[in-house]
């Protein structure tokens, strides 16, 4: 249902919260220039056609209903020189074409963000034109078949009926049904015939060879049949059993479409810019995905480090949580290696941009992903499980059926008129249908919730894990401290602090700033990487950072704390803890009252896994984990006989969730982790595991159900069929009833 | 029976039309965005059918 707001000045849900608000006011103050590079940075997405019009495709982000769309369309044509900005409510995707210069990009992106809206390019290369292509091919074969399916079944009811139809008359329609179904199967059983060849092509078969060779022995009696004057003709049977079959078809390849479309367009909203330098020493905006390994990059303080690099000049703190999963940044100078996705905190960098060398930590993250997905890859879905039973069954019952009859009657015609009738009335219309139909919709129940599945197997393996193990950093907590002792703190001690930590993107710093709340900025601060900050206030000489550096004992906790020291007085202690999401709690509180094993594997340190392991009563916890100890604990779990589901967003998260059972990652992961993982958790919000784990077991029940119905409809019908009593009539009848008793079972599934 | 011989051709003819609009609808891309066109037309702005300097 689409959900029409008519006053779209108040659309609700289209509204920017005030946090984003405040977000964007911040990020705009801090970097005035940024909108200049962004705009440079937009040119290469242009594209110019012939007649002189600029166009460029844009991924929306923060509308939700028709409102926003009225509001961006309108804003976005009332620019000059606009021609037309028309925006897909479906794909979030805008595109506008003006006339003039390439560079008006920035200024259309300009204005979206003034609106409230997230603007990105979006690289038309990327999109998956084969799939779009093959998902409009299946549609028009649906739709012919269903048209089709139509006609013959008004002329077959007529001849069903055949009370006062002569023999002639019958011929007639059998020869006018068959004149629509020739082509007609031809036409849309394409998709089938192509699918069987190739599997006995590589000598396998699969669940197209039996209903491939249906069809066409359906077609050919009916024909043989026809010819001769006889009264039954299959053509129906055969379309009909086309038409339910590309049903389930196009419903499969429209979840894969649409989970395609959203994970692309997570990844072209996360997609980020870099600052070209030039041989002749200019600075140019270029997207990073034209970065080529040996450009120098400049990256600025509070950037993200757009591609791979080594760092050439300068040294600056770097939150390498997005690696490492650790919250406190790390101080990193000439050599050092940095990732993408990492932030550069204090001072502004040169970086080198490097290929991915064999030995490097990411060459061993991808290595470890791809042996984890191709062990994944083994497994075997319930559907081609079921197709590897049904196939040599059906065949064999099809050829007993015609040896029996050959020497019951010893008649040709009788028994191949009963093998095929077999053929066709266990041809595996419900089978076909029975999962796609439920996976269909328990995915678009779950992408209503913000959950996003892969594929229908992930699913699948979903409905049977037993343990789940969370990283913390980004995924349990949300990477940012929070002053934890400000009971202890004096006013004036913490105002102090915040003097010197308002300008800073320092964790710490954020946490002070954010803990005393606006308020004026110290001058001339001096930001030493790795230490920390000083300026002089009121003449005296104010420092606040590690213990060492403002002169203070250190202690045991040290990780976690900060010292200010005002002049020569005793240094004040600032305590800083890790902040769990929101609904962290309630959902490891939910899944451990459901009965799953709940662990936290983390790369940081001990003392704040523990605290926040604690904090959410989750029992069992392991700090400091490298990638391959992340692995190890899986094995570790998997020789236990467990199946386990991991969750978390970091780079040194990608190998766990590429082996795991099941995996899942928030939208904001890094890349190669959002790729490897299953499930994409949308918003700020863990809660969709549950709903997840809930709506999968809810799922593989449906599944079950659904082949077993199948499975009693084949025991009523084949004996039916092998004893010869099947006719067209019986066969249209049954094949229906049991491919819509599946479906509408399929509905029942929960809303959770 | 008689009235078979214009009532299948004209069945054949519907279906025919039918499925052709269809093609034209996927062609034309009308199942691109069910969402957006569904409420688009409630935001088209009102014009008068006869322009104002005319009267």
């Amino acid at each position: 249902m689409v959900e029409i707001v008519l006053d779209d000045e108040f659309c609700p849900s289209g509204q920017t919260t005030a946090q984003d608000l405040a977000r964007m006011q911040s990020e705009k103050a801090r970097n005035l220039s940024e909108k200049g590079k962004a705009a440079e940075a937009l040119t290469p997405y242009v594209q110019a056609k012939a007649s002189g019009e600029q166009s460029i495709d844009l991924m929306i982000s923060g509308a939700h209903c028709a409102g926003c769309m009225a509001k961006i369309e309108r804003e976005t044509a009332a620019l000059p020189d606009i021609l037309l900005a028309r925006m897909n409510l479906s794909t979030m995707r805008l595109n506008v074409q003006w006339r003039g210069e390439p560079a008006k990009a920035g200024a259309i992106v300009a204005r979206l963000e003034d609106l409230g809206y997230g603007a990105k390019p979006f690289n038309m290369e990327l999109e998956p034109l084969a799939q779009r292509d093959q998902a409009t091919s299946l549609l028009k074969a649906m739709a012919v078949a269903g048209a089709a399916t139509a006609l013959i079944m008004t002329m077959s009811v007529g001849i069903w009926d055949g009370s006062e139809m002569s023999k002639v008359t019958r011929q007639t329609m059998h020869w006018i049904s068959a004149a629509i179904a020739i082509p007609t199967v031809a036409y849309s059983g394409q998709p089938f015939f192509r699918s069987a060849w190739g599997a006995l092509k590589n000598k396998m078969t699969n669940m197209d060879v039996p209903i491939s060779l249906a069809v066409i022995l359906a077609v050919s009696l009916s024909i043989y049949e026809t010819i001769h004057g006889n009264p039954h003709a299959y053509f129906d049977a055969a379309v009909m059993l086309l038409f339910l079959l590309l049903i389930g078809r196009f419903l499969d390849m429209r979840l894969r479409q649409k989970t395609g479309e959203s994970a692309q367009r997570l990844a072209a909203m996360q997609a980020s810019t870099a600052s070209l330098v030039k041989d002749d020493g200019s600075v140019m905006s270029v997207p990073a995905s034209m970065i080529k390994p040996g450009d120098i990059l400049l990256v600025a303080a509070g950037e993200r480090i757009p591609v791979d690099g080594e760092i050439i000049k300068g040294s600056s703190d770097i939150d390498t949580s997005i690696a490492t999963g650790e919250t406190l940044p790390l101080a990193s100078t000439i050599g050092d290696t940095l990732y993408s996705g990492m932030i550069n905190l204090s001072a502004p960098l040169t970086i080198k941009a490097s290929a991915v060398s064999s030995d490097s930590f990411l060459s061993e993250i991808s290595r470890l992903v791809e042996a984890g997905e191709q062990k994944k890859s083994k497994f075997v879905r319930i559907a081609d499980k079921a197709a590897r039973l049904y196939v040599p069954i059906v065949h064999t019952l099809a050829a007993l059926t015609f040896i029996g009859w050959m020497l019951y009657s010893g008649d040709l015609r009788t028994a191949s008129l009963n093998a095929i009738a077999v053929l066709i009335i266990t041809c595996p219309c419900a089978l076909g249908l029975a999962v796609p139909a439920v996976q269909v919709v328990a995915s678009g129940r779950l992408f209503k919730k913000g959950v996003l599945i892969k594929s229908g197997d992930a699913l699948e393996r979903l409905a049977k894990i037993d343990t789940i193990i969370f990283d913390k950093t980004g995924t349990l907590t949300l990477g940012s401290l929070q002053l934890s002792n400000a009971q202890n703190i004096s006013k004036d001690a913490l105002e102090t602090a915040a003097l010197l930590s308002r300008a800073s993107r320092h964790p710490v710093a954020r946490a002070v700033a954010a803990a005393a709340g606006s308020g004026p900025v110290a001058d001339n601060i001096k930001e030493v990487p790795g230490q920390g900050v000083e300026a002089k206030i009121d003449g005296k000489l104010v420092k606040f950072g590690a213990a060492s550096y403002v002169g203070a004992k250190d202690q045991a906790d040290a990780q976690t704390e900060s010292w200010l020291r005002i002049g020569r007085a005793k240094p004040i202690r600032f305590k800083f803890k890790d902040t769990p999401r929101m609904d962290a709690k309630d959902t490891i509180t939910g899944l451990i009252k459901c009965g799953y094993n709940v662990e936290l594997l983390t790369g940081d340190k001990k003392s704040m896994a523990r605290e926040t392991a604690e904090l959410l009563g989750i029992d069992i916890w392991q700090a400091e984990v490298s990638p391959s100890d992340k692995l190890a604990r899986l094995e570790e779990l998997k020789s236990q006989g467990h199946k386990t589901l991991m969750i978390g967003d970091g780079i040194n998260d990608a190998p766990a969730l590429a082996a795991a059972y099941a995996s899942a990652s928030p939208a904001g992961a890094a890349d190669v982790s959002r790729a490897a993982a299953d499930i994409i958790l949308q918003g700020n919000k863990m809660s969709g595991v549950i709903t997840a784990v809930n709506t999968a077991k809810d799922a593989q029940k449906r599944v079950v159900e659904n082949l077993s119905l199948a499975v009693i409809y084949n025991m009523i019908a084949v004996p039916i069929a092998v004893l010869g009593f099947v006719n067209p009539m019986i066969a249209a009848l049954a094949m229906s009833g049991s491919s819509m008793l599946v479906t509408l079972n399929a509905l029942r599934l929960k809303f959770h | 029976m008689t009235s078979l011989v214009y009532l299948v051709p004209l069945a054949i003819g519907i279906c025919i039309v039918g499925l052709l609009a269809f093609f034209w609808t996927v062609k034309s891309g009308q199942y691109e965005d069910p969402q957006g066109d569904a409420a688009r037309m409630l935001y088209s702005e009102d014009k008068p059918i006869v322009d104002e300097d005319d009267l």
